[in-house]
């Protein structure tokens, strides 16, 4: 049993122009992808704008076994079609229209980039009304945590750039999940699970456990209900939001169980698990323990192992545990238990811990995350706020707890309201997660350096190394991308080529290294992918 | 950051110990917590040179649309 396997965080930040109240949101989203393409242009000297390859997208498809019609959708699910910026749109970027009245995600010549493939094999690009970064695929939860770091620096960069352009404003960018006026945006995770685990199964395994791990890792909220208008603190940004239990929307009626069957891999051997109840996290150990966790539940689940744990309403559930910060309120069982948040975690780690440990000793990653896991919850069930360094919900409350008793504010007061957005800011001069980390209030996991690195370089041991170096080689001769596919356009073929990965553990720098080491041109890269087998780019 | 967690535990692991053997004194544990105030005090001195200047109104213009 092992928390590896392949895992990845999507992210929608919040976007603000202070000085441009009521701004386009789309329009400032398409702004943040413009500034950072302009960034990487700068310094490759090249256009960096990648088409998306929607070819293998479905969003409309079941885990459970069916597909809905495309005319008994939400619009907001069709997401397998070209983003689309509208004239209102293009007008207010200051852009010009084309013909067609339209602008699409194309490069950069055609006008309003909507989509970029980065060199690190994440996707930065316009999702709906926000910028979203998607992670390029790792292995195991320290490279997620690296990853999705790299993701907070790109739009950073991003962010920069836009306030040194004249004739643009400047704009903010949040990592949290809510506008506390009954909006909410998602922070996803991606888990690859061998497709023969029958799907009720998983919903059933994970339902508690999805429950109850906000006391370990959510990002705490100011407010209660959708509207954030009842005065209080809750554990978690986005349970207040979530209505149902299994279902395949994710902007709508959204379910703590999400079944968008999307392998973007080898589709009868593979589930991607699209996991849309988390909070966004700022602490390095929220997000490791997050990925983690869930990693080694769904190992439980593969293997029959995990707990019968069965919420007689686990809607209701989840929003009981996130509105005591006290981590005392139960919720029941259908065996007619009632158990504490820390109480279900509990269950889930001692049947993880016994399973990693039935074969020997396990792999130094999933050591790490028992430990941690084990510890984490010792603490809380001692005092919570003991855990302010590693917990985001934590620190917030503690700091937000400073304030109410320095100032004796009501949870009503705009302040801390204030306070729960910034702590998000990504901006390590006015975000307060940042201000904390700065003053050694926050554990850290990873290094700067190991994020710098991680915002060009893919990593090394997933298909997302062969995709980030196709952008960072032959960025000139890739037109296209996606999960899995890259498609080249060369000066001397009348066709495109498109190449898939479809085995996400292939195109790694062990299999594909050399292959870009040896071709000095996209050419004879391609010439060399195509003519021989053993690359391991997929197929 | 390890290094410091350590740290950390072992000065908890100190203090334990001198309690066992000497009952604290009410000074030295007042000076504690004044302490602890202090680093409060400054934390909060400086967030509130890095918060929005206007709470109220820069809250209520933080409106967003829908996503996922």
């Amino acid at each position: 049993m092992t928390v590896r396997r392949v895992m990845g965080t999507e992210t929608e930040y919040g976007i603000l122009a202070p000085a441009l109240p009521g701004a386009n949101s789309t329009v400032l989203s398409t702004q943040i992808i413009n500034s950072y393409a302009s960034l990487r242009n700068a310094s490759e000297g090249r256009l960096s704008g990648t088409r998306w390859d929607y070819s293998d997208e479905a969003p409309l498809t079941d885990a459970r076994g069916w597909e809905l019609s495309r005319e008994d959708a939400d619009p907001s699910q069709l997401t397998d079609g070209g983003d689309v910026l509208g004239a209102e749109g293009v007008a207010l970027a200051g852009g010009r229209l084309s013909e067609n009245g339209l602008y699409t995600d194309g490069p950069l010549s055609t006008g309003v980039l909507m989509n970029m493939v980065l060199s690190n094999g994440a996707r930065l690009y316009v999702d709906h009304a926000h910028p979203e970064y998607s992670s390029p695929e790792v292995t195991n939860p320290k490279d997620a945590v690296i990853w999705d770091k790299a993701g907070d620096a790109v739009v950073l960069a991003a962010l920069r750039k836009v306030a040194r352009t004249p004739g643009l404003a400047a704009i903010n960018l949040y990592k949290n999940n809510t506008d506390n006026k009954s909006v909410s945006y998602g922070s996803h995770e991606n888990y690859l699970m061998p497709r023969e685990v029958p799907f009720n199964r998983i919903t059933a395994g994970l339902i508690p456990f999805f429950v109850s791990r906000q006391v370990i890792c959510g990002a705490g909220r100011v407010g209660r209900g959708q509207d954030g208008s009842k005065p209080g603190f809750q554990i978690s940004q986005r349970a207040d939001f979530f209505e149902a239990e299994v279902g395949l929307e994710t902007t709508i009626r959204r379910p703590i169980i999400n079944t968008r069957d999307e392998p973007h891999a080898t589709a009868d051997k593979y589930r991607r698990l699209h996991v849309i109840i988390g909070d966004a996290n700022l602490s390095e150990v929220s997000t490791y323990l997050k990925l983690g966790t869930a990693s080694l539940v769904l190992d439980l689940i593969e293997h029959g192992a995990a707990p019968v744990l069965e919420l007689v309403q686990p809607v209701q559930a989840l929003q009981a545990i996130s509105h005591d910060p006290s981590l005392r309120r139960t919720v029941q069982l259908k065996d007619g238990r009632s158990l504490t948040g820390l109480e279900l975690q509990r269950i889930y780690y001692d049947a993880a811990e016994k399973h990693c440990w039935r074969d020997g000793e396990p792999d130094a990653d999933t050591v790490e995350i028992l430990a941690r896991w084990g510890g984490l919850l010792d603490v809380l069930e001692d005092d919570p706020m003991k855990a302010a360094a590693q917990v985001d919900w934590v620190a917030k409350l503690k700091l937000l707890e400073s304030y109410r008793q320095r100032d004796s504010l009501e949870w009503n007061d705009a302040r801390l309201g204030l306070i729960d957005l910034q702590y998000a800011d990504v901006r390590p001069e006015k975000g307060l997660y940042h201000r904390l980390a700065a003053r050694g209030q926050m554990e850290r996991l990873v290094t700067d350096e190991q994020i710098a690195a991680a915002v060009s370089e893919p990593p090394h041991d997933t298909r997302a190394y062969f995709r980030g170096k196709c952008i960072d080689h032959f960025g000139r001769e890739v037109v296209g991308a996606s999960w899995d596919s890259v498609i080249f356009e060369l000066p001397n073929h009348r066709r495109l080529q498109r190449i898939p990965t479809r085995e996400p553990l292939r195109g790694t720098r062990e299999l594909t290294g050399r292959l870009f080491d040896t071709s000095a041109t996209a050419e004879e890269f391609i010439d060399q992918l195509l003519g021989t087998e053993p690359w391991g780019v997929a197929r | 950051m390890a290094a410091q967690e350590h740290k950390n535990t072992s000065q908890r692991a100190d203090e334990a110990e001198v309690v066992e053997e000497v009952p604290p004194a009410p000074g030295p544990a007042s000076d504690e917590a004044s302490a602890a105030t202090e680093g409060t005090d400054d934390l909060l001195d400086e967030i509130d040179g890095v918060l929005e200047t206007n709470a109220e109104e820069f809250v209520r213009g933080f409106v967003q649309k829908g996503g996922q």
